[in-house]
C-alpha cells in the first residue's frame, strides 16, 4: 500500500546505538509506506546510518545524556531530514577524501563520503551541528556521481 | 542478559583461513570490535596467512566495517599475509566502488574463485 499524505515527524533521542537502530526502523517502514523501492530504502538506510553515528559519537561524544534531534518527512516523491546534535559542529571541507591514497588508514571521511553518494542533497549548517539530506525517489545519485 | 553469540565461523580450507561474516547487519561498535579481534587472533596465529573474508551472509554494513577491513589489511600485509574478499553483494560492491576500496582489496565472485587464485 502507499501513502499519498506526507509522514512527518520530529524526536528527540539519546546517543545511543540502540536509540540510532530505533529510529533506522522507523524511517524504513516509513519509507516502505510510501512506495519507495529497494534502492531507496538501502540507499536512505545507509546514509541515514552514518548521519546518526556522526552525531552521536563526533558531536556527542556517546554520551547518552546528550541528545539527537530528527526531523523528517517522506512523500511520494521524496524524503528529507535533518539531524542535529549538541557538539560544537565541524567544518565538512576540512574532512579527508577517504579515496586518496594518503588517506587510507585515516579513520574519519568515509561516512561523509557515502552520505554525499546515495542522497541528492547534503547540506551542514553553519556550526556544523546539522546536516540536512535529501533524496528523490528512484534518484540514480549513485551512478551519475560514482566514479 | 546480553546476547551471545558467534558473528564469524572460521574455517581452514586449502591452505586459506576462511572467515564467514553470519550476520546480515554488522553495524555496531560492539559487533566490530569483536569481529576485529576475532579476525586479529587468526592472523596472528602465524606469518603469511592467506586470509578470505566471505561477505556471503551480508546485506548492510556501516563505514566503521569499511576501517575495520583497512586496520585488517594492514595487519595481513605486516606479517606478509594475503588478503581476499568474496561473494559481496551488488548493492555492498557499491559502497566499495564509491570509497574506491575495490582499488585497495581483491575481490572475487565466490570463495571457490578466492581459494582457486
Amino acid at each position: 500500500m502507499t501513502l499519498n499524505s506526507p509522514i512527518c515527524c520530529s524526536m528527540v533521542v539519546a546517543s545511543t546505538l540502540t536509540a540510532s537502530e530505533c529510529v533506522c526502523q522507523l524511517i524504513i517502514s516509513a519509507l516502505e509506506e510510501s512506495g519507495f523501492g529497494k534502492e531507496d530504502v538501502f540507499a536512505i538506510h545507509l546514509a541515514l546510518q552514518e548521519a546518526l553515528i556522526n552525531a552521536m559519537r563526533h558531536g556527542n561524544d556517546m554520551d547518552p545524556d546528550k541528545e539527537v534531534k530528527i526531523d523528517y518527512c517522506v512523500d511520494a516523491e521524496k524524503f528529507e531530514i535533518w539531524v542535529s546534535d549538541e557538539g560544537k559542529g565541524f567544518d565538512p571541507c576540512a574532512v579527508p577524501d577517504p579515496r586518496r591514497s594518503e588517506n587510507l588508514y585515516k579513520p574519519n571521511g568515509r561516512g561523509l563520503l557515502l552520505m554525499c553518494s546515495y542522497m541528492d542533497v547534503v547540506e551542514h549548517n553553519k556550526r556544523g551541528n546539522q546536516v540536512h539530506m535529501t533524496r528523490y525517489k528512484q534518484s540514480s545519485v549513485v551512478s551519475e556521481k560514482k566514479g | 542478559m546480553a546476547e551471545i553469540r558467534p558473528r564469524v565461523s572460521v574455517d581452514y580450507i586449502e591452505g586459506a583461513a576462511v572467515v564467514r561474516f553470519v550476520d546480515e547487519k554488522i553495524l555496531e561498535e560492539m559487533d566490530i570490535l569483536a569481529l576485529q579481534n576475532t579476525i586479529m587472533s587468526v592472523i596472528d596465529q602465524e606469518d603469511g596467512v592467506n586470509l578470505i573474508l566471505d561477505f556471503g551472509n551480508v546485506r548492510f554494513l556501516s563505514s566503521a566495517v569499511l576501517g575495520l577491513l583497512i586496520r585488517v589489511s594492514k595487519r595481513v600485509y605486516e606479517k606478509d599475509g594475503q588478503l581476499k574478499l568474496c561473494s559481496i553483494n551488488p548493492k555492498i560492491y557499491e559502497v566499495f566502488k564509491i570509497t574506491r576500496l575495490t582499488k585497495t582489496f581483491d575481490i572475487y565472485t565466490d570463495l571457490e574463485s578466492a581459494i582457486g587464485d
